[in-house]
């Protein structure tokens, strides 16, 4: 039977982390995309976290991965929070209008 | 006392200048500044005229040649250098002829400029012009004679230029100081070349020295050159220049722009005949170089007949005497260029006294003529203003050398020395002479017929308005016109007669080979005649010119357009220097300013520095585009660099 290893899994979250990190870069279309994208990479760092758990026999991985997930879910929150705040200013919640942030 | 004749102008000089500064709110204060200037200088000049006729007897009939040591001046290795009066024989003439024209031009400035604005600064002006050339004429060394020098030369600029609001004025100004300084940078370099040579500048120590010298070479550019010719050509540039000879002469019609009694100032007694006089205070220098001697010649007379014939053409009264100032120089060199030195001076003092009376008596006519110069709009005026009419024809008659005026003696001395000196410069000397003499006495002629004769051209309004000047203008004529009618009979014994060898003393040296000076008094009759029958053909051709055939003058004008033309330019000098120099000046100008300090200096200096910093910084600035995504790049790749550098490095 094949067997599922640790590579596998850390395989998987490379492939996850790096869509996430071009799903930030390459999008020019919409912001909740962006925040979608944070979220992959995070669930990425936490697919590392319980493989790495599960081999060492470590829980402290585990725990790891919970905290991230509770702080991502706030993320989240927090981040739709601003958009919807963001939209309600500018009309707009397009990635290529938002380039305010320069002297 | 010999010191106050010297420093008296100095004084009124400060004295009206201190009040030119004052700048009096109310008309009746100024008034009174301006009366207090006038006489403080009028008076410091008449004071130090009367020392000055004091001294000259003194120097010359009585104790003979004295040095008065001021104080030390530059003591430094060999060159030591005082403030010292050096009072002989050629200064004591030199400061008799310049304090009493620079009084009477001081006098009649009071009534001249009466209407100016500024009549302290003026008066001051005048004063220090006078002090200078006084240091010029009693320096004890070479240094202190250059101090004189530079000093009439700003004077100059600062009096041609008097009517500073007035662009030709200030052009006239600047040109005339930027011609003295070519030539004074031939006589800086005499200096240098006799501080090499003698190792001194005081006047004494290379006068002892120079016989000893005569045969010294100086290398330059290794050829060998004879010393005293390359010290006695430079130091005649530079006496070109002060004294407008041909080729330098172009700044002196030009300074007709100041003020008339500056004409005067320069023409007859200041500035002009400074060259005259470095030139035959340095004559034991020239003794010994019968080049320069020849160079001297031949400048002397071919500026003679060229300012001459520019003069016969010229309309502008100033101008035309301007023009016979320069031609009377060319007489003055000539006659140092064939060692009669004594004449050369002779002549200096009598045209100082004949050309401050034409040009002051010109100035009446201007006045008069409510500030025409133009002699076509001049002419029968001689009833209204009698005297004038009468200063002038006085001045002419002693320009063109009709007996008894002071001309006849010095230019008819001049003319006897330059043939007998029997060499080919100065039979060419002579020959031209005698013609710039008929020239002279056309152009007088002409000068007086054209203004004082025929009908009036002058509008009736000018006409209505004529009037005789003042008397503080009409007695400084009536000084000089005594000076101009007798000075060259009571000075022609002393100058250039039996007497004279007692009378130069030591001040002018003459070698024995050299006695054109002699040899005058025995040239054949018709030499002596000859001058005078010029002077009163030319002054009976323009009588023919002018008032019997009037038509003449237009007709001979339009049968030699071309040379009419030629004249009238003043031989194209002016557009020559314009095309050689000026332009030439102005495109190098204009190029080191374009490419060498625009493009080079400030483009690779502090404009490029500028424009690179803004370069780089509006790059940089690109980098600040507000995507947030460009942001969390950077973060990014920052990160991958780090990681990667803490991997490899082994850092960990």
């Amino acid at each position: 039977m094949f067997e599922i290893g640790l590579s596998h899994y850390m395989s998987l979250s490379a492939i996850l982390f790096v869509l996430g990190i071009f799903g930030i870069f390459l999008n020019r279309k919409n912001v909740v995309v962006i925040l979608m994208s944070i979220e992959l990479i995070l669930l990425a760092v936490n697919i590392n976290l319980v493989a790495f758990s599960a081999e060492l026999n470590d829980l402290v991985g585990q725990v790891f991965a919970m905290f991230i997930l509770t702080v991502a879910a706030a993320e989240a929150a927090i981040g739709l929070a601003i958009l919807m705040a963001f939209f309600r200013n500018r009309g707009s919640i397009a990635v290529e209008d938002i380039n305010v942030m320069k002297g | 006392m010999y010191t106050a004749v010297v420093f008296l102008p100095l004084f009124g000089a400060f004295f009206a200048g201190a009040l030119a500064f004052a700048a009096p709110a109310s008309k009746t204060v100024k008034a009174r500044h301006d009366k207090i200037a006038q006489w403080i200088t009028c008076g410091c000049m008449m004071l130090s005229a009367l020392l000055a006729m004091n001294l000259f007897y003194d120097i010359v009939f009585g104790s003979g040649p004295v040095t008065i040591e001021l104080l030390n001046w530059i003591d430094s290795g060999a060159m030591e250098v005082s403030w010292a009066l050096r009072l002989d024989t050629l200064t004591a003439v030199m400061l008799l002829t310049v304090s009493i024209t620079s009084t009477m031009i001081h006098v009649y400035s009071i009534g001249y400029m009466h209407h100016d604005s500024s009549v302290p600064r003026f008066m001051s002006y005048l004063s220090l012009f006078t002090f200078f050339m006084y240091m010029l004429v009693t320096s004890d060394n070479l240094v202190q004679l250059f101090f004189g020098w530079e000093g009439v030369g700003v004077m100059s600029y600062l009096l041609i230029g008097f009517w500073y609001d007035r662009p030709a004025a200030n052009a006239a100004a600047i040109k005339a100081f930027v011609v003295n300084r070519v030539g004074d940078f031939g006589f800086l370099l005499g200096i240098f070349a006799i501080f090499l040579l003698f190792d001194s500048v005081n006047f004494d120590v290379i006068f002892t020295a120079a016989p000893g010298k005569a045969a010294d070479t100086m290398t330059f550019l290794g050829s060998e050159y004879h010393a005293l010719t390359v010290i006695s050509l430079l130091l005649f540039f530079g006496a070109m220049g002060k004294s407008a000879q041909l080729g330098l002469h172009t700044w002196l019609p030009d300074a007709m722009e100041g003020p008339t009694p500056v004409s005067a100032l320069i023409h007859a007694a200041t500035m002009v005949t400074a060259g005259v006089f470095l030139v035959a205070r340095m004559s034991p220098l020239f003794e010994y170089s019968d080049t320069a001697l020849a160079v001297v010649t031949i400048v002397g007379g071919s500026t003679a007949i060229f300012a001459a014939t520019i003069g016969c053409v010229q309309n502008d009264i100033k101008r035309v005497i301007a023009y016979s100032t320069c031609s009377q120089l060319g007489y003055m060199f000539f006659a140092l260029g064939v060692s009669a030195y004594p004449a050369g001076i002779f002549h200096l003092m009598t045209h100082a006294y004949f050309k401050a009376l034409l040009f002051l008596g010109a100035g009446s006519v201007i006045h008069a003529m409510s500030d025409e110069q133009d002699m076509r709009k001049m002419g029968g005026i001689a009833r209204k203003i009698p005297f004038t009419y009468v200063m002038m024809w006085i001045g002419s008659l002693a320009l063109v050398g009709i007996p008894p005026f002071s001309g006849f003696f010095s230019k008819d001395m001049v003319l006897e020395a330059a043939f007998a000196s029997q060499t080919g410069v100065g039979a060419y000397a002579f020959v031209v002479g005698v013609l710039a003499a008929l020239l002279t006495a056309f152009y007088s002629g002409r000068l007086l017929f054209m203004t004082f004769h025929g009908k009036s051209r002058a509008s009736k309004k000018v006409m209505d308005h004529i009037h005789e000047s003042p008397k503080v203008m009409l007695i400084p004529l009536l000084v000089l016109a005594v000076g101009a009618a007798f000075a060259g009979y009571i000075g022609y014994e002393y100058f250039v007669g039996g007497a004279a060898d007692d009378f130069w003393g030591g001040s002018i040296l003459i070698l024995p080979a050299h006695d054109a000076l002699e040899a005058a008094h025995h040239v054949p009759g018709w030499v002596k005649l000859a001058p005078l029958v010029v002077g009163v053909g030319g002054i009976a051709l323009a009588f023919v010119m002018y008032i019997l055939a009037p038509g003449i003058p237009g007709a001979l004008a339009n049968t030699f357009k071309g040379l009419h033309k030629f004249l009238l330019n003043k031989w194209y000098f002016d557009e020559l220097y314009d095309f050689l120099f000026v332009k030439p000046a102005f495109v190098l100008g204009r190029a080191f300013w374009k490419t060498g300090d625009g493009a080079v200096i400030d483009g690779v200096g502090p404009d490029g520095v500028a424009a690179a910093t803004l370069k780089l910084a509006r790059r940089m600035a690109r980098l600040q585009s507000g995507y947030l995504y460009h942001y969390a790049f950077a973060m990014l790749g920052g990160v991958v660099v780090l990681i990667t550098w803490y991997l490899f490095s082994g850092v960990g």
